[in-house]
């Protein structure tokens, strides 16, 4: 509950200080509608620096809490500088004769006066360089990493002090690497090939959810509803699913049929079933990467429009219920939050035993059936 | 779709590449792998109690087994030992018996031999003082007769009557 409520005001003074920055920079808005909106769209993209909140003084001057992050960008050389040059989209920041131009979280080179030209789409025609920069996002990854480092081998370690039993933290954490292995690994993969994928598992599991827990704090860093991190994990899921397939995986994926009609008739059947299955192979890991990214974008949008709704209603009536609803969603996305990394790991661990199946093709028919 | 595309950051997906994969290796070497041992062994040391525990529980009614064919053995035996006292009570009582059954019998036949011999020299002595007893009767008796001579001769005629009927 406090929590909640310091998350609120954190978001609440979130909203004013951007309210004002949307006025100085973007199209200037005169509604609170855009002005949300305009928030809602900057806060789930990735940030070069790490703004905690922002206020607008007397003088109508807006103030910036934070801290900024190091730019790196790769442009016909390495190019390392502070985020702190562009204050925060205001300027440009100049760089071994080079221009930058942060606009809408991307970074673009232009001329000397920062034009952004337009193609016919409305999109910016500036050259992109590559932008390696140590991000919002990039941060918050380590923080997560460093934070499962230190409790996972602390957890490690108590075992060995406390004669096999868990202490602290851990009597919380233990319960639910027991159930990833038992109930996801176990049932999904095989008794005598679950325990290579096991790291796999526990560690994917524990970084969304712990990522999608910090993206409902008042940080509000939206890591996994980030496109970018979700195609790296189902990348790492959809090479290890094939890197560790088995014979039988890759003969079931090229002769789904198996023995059970000769190859002449196989041919036309085959011109369908080999591409689809081939097609199946990168739908997979594809549809990972959207749930995740998706379902992650769109409780942050809603959980934030709910709460833009309160500024917007300004009434005693329309401003509590938006509360209270902000509040019920709140707590539907602790549990999406849990619900998203479980079922990333439980297809992750599917998809794993799939590949790592070895059967006679007597029931090579069971297995096309879970495999549609 | 384009959308998503114009939203790739090459940059993140090489940090969130990089980090995950540091992670993953650095967890496994210091975290996962010692917790997972840590409760497999754990598991086994349950398992293996448990069996230590039902071996125990067996071994347990072995020895109430084993205690109760003792006792059994050492209640049948105590009856045995028992029986075979008093087997040994009665026989010494009837040895006894018999043996002064046998020593009374001695005994008596030892008096009763006594008591013949001792009757045997009284009637001895008796018939030696009733001899002499006899003699010296006879001798008063002689004497008082053979002082008249008639009466002498009377007695050897009648001596010589008895002499002739022998």
């Amino acid at each position: 509950m406090q929590n909640f409520f310091v998350k609120l005001l954190f978001v609440t003074t979130l909203f004013i200080g951007n309210g004002a920055f949307a006025q100085d920079h973007e199209s200037e808005p005169t509604d609170k509608k855009t002005e949300v909106k305009a928030y809602i769209q900057h806060h789930l993209k990735d940030s070069h620096d790490f703004n905690l909140f922002s206020s607008t003084d007397e003088s109508g001057e807006v103030q910036h809490y934070g801290f900024p992050l190091p730019v790196i960008l790769w442009d016909g050389g390495l190019k390392v500088f502070s985020s702190s040059k562009f204050h925060h989209g205001e300027t440009l920041a100049e760089v071994d004769g080079n221009t930058y131009k942060l606009y809408h979280s991307k970074i673009y080179r232009t001329d000397e006066e920062g034009t952004i030209n337009y193609d016919e789409e409305q999109h910016p025609a500036n050259p992109k360089p590559l932008d390696f920069s140590i991000t919002k996002s990039v941060v918050m990854i380590f923080i997560t990493g460093l934070l499962m480092l230190w409790l996972f081998s602390s957890l490690a370690k108590s075992y060995a002090k406390n004669g096999l039993i868990a202490k602290g933290a851990g009597r919380f954490f233990e319960p639910i690497v027991l159930y990833i292995r038992d109930d996801i690994a176990r049932s999904n993969i095989g008794e005598t090939k679950y325990k290579k994928y096991m790291p796999y598992l526990l560690t994917i599991f524990f970084f969304i959810f712990f990522l999608n827990i910090f993206g409902l704090t008042p940080l509000g860093v939206n890591v996994t509803g980030n496109i970018a991190v979700t195609v790296a994990l189902a990348l790492i899921t959809f090479l290890l699913t094939n890197f560790t397939g088995t014979k039988d995986y890759w003969k079931h994926l090229f002769d789904p049929l198996g023995n059970t009609m000769p190859w002449y008739a196989k041919i036309p059947l085959y011109i369908i079933l080999v591409p689809i299955e081939l097609l199946g192979l990168i739908i997979k890991p594809f549809s990972l990467l959207i749930r995740l990214y998706a379902n992650m974008q769109a409780g942050h949008i809603v959980l934030m429009s709910l709460i833009g709704l309160m500024f917007i209603f300004k009434s005693w009536l329309g401003s509590s219920l938006s509360f209270g609803l902000a509040f019920a969603i709140s707590l539907i996305e602790i549990l999406v939050a849990l619900l998203q990394a479980y079922i990333f790991t439980m297809l992750s661990a599917l998809y794993f035993g799939f590949a790592s199946e070895t059967h006679d093709h007597a029931d090579g028919h069971e297995g096309e059936i879970q495999h549609l | 779709m384009e959308k998503l595309i114009n939203e790739f950051s090459v940059g993140l997906f090489f940090w969130q590449t990089v980090l995950f994969i540091i992670l993953l290796l650095l967890l496994r070497k210091f975290a996962w792998k010692p917790i997972l041992d840590a409760v497999n062994d754990r598991e086994a040391g349950i398992k293996n109690a448990l069996v230590a525990a039902e071996e125990a529980k067996k071994e347990m009614q072995n020895v109430t087994a084993d205690s109760e064919k003792l006792l059994k053995e050492a209640r049948t035996e105590r009856e045995a030992m028992l029986k075979e006292a008093r087997e040994i009570k009665d026989k010494m009582i009837a040895d006894s018996k018999e043996q002064a059954k046998i020593e009374g019998d001695k005994m008596i036949k030892h008096a009763q031999s006594a008591i013949e011999s001792e009757k045997k020299a009284a009637v001895a002595d008796i018939k030696n003082q009733v001899a002499e007893l006899s003699i010296a009767i006879a001798e008063k008796v002689l004497k008082e007769e053979l002082s008249n001579k008639k009466e002498q001769l009377k007695l050897v005629e009648n001596l010589l009557g008895d002499v002739k009927l022998n």
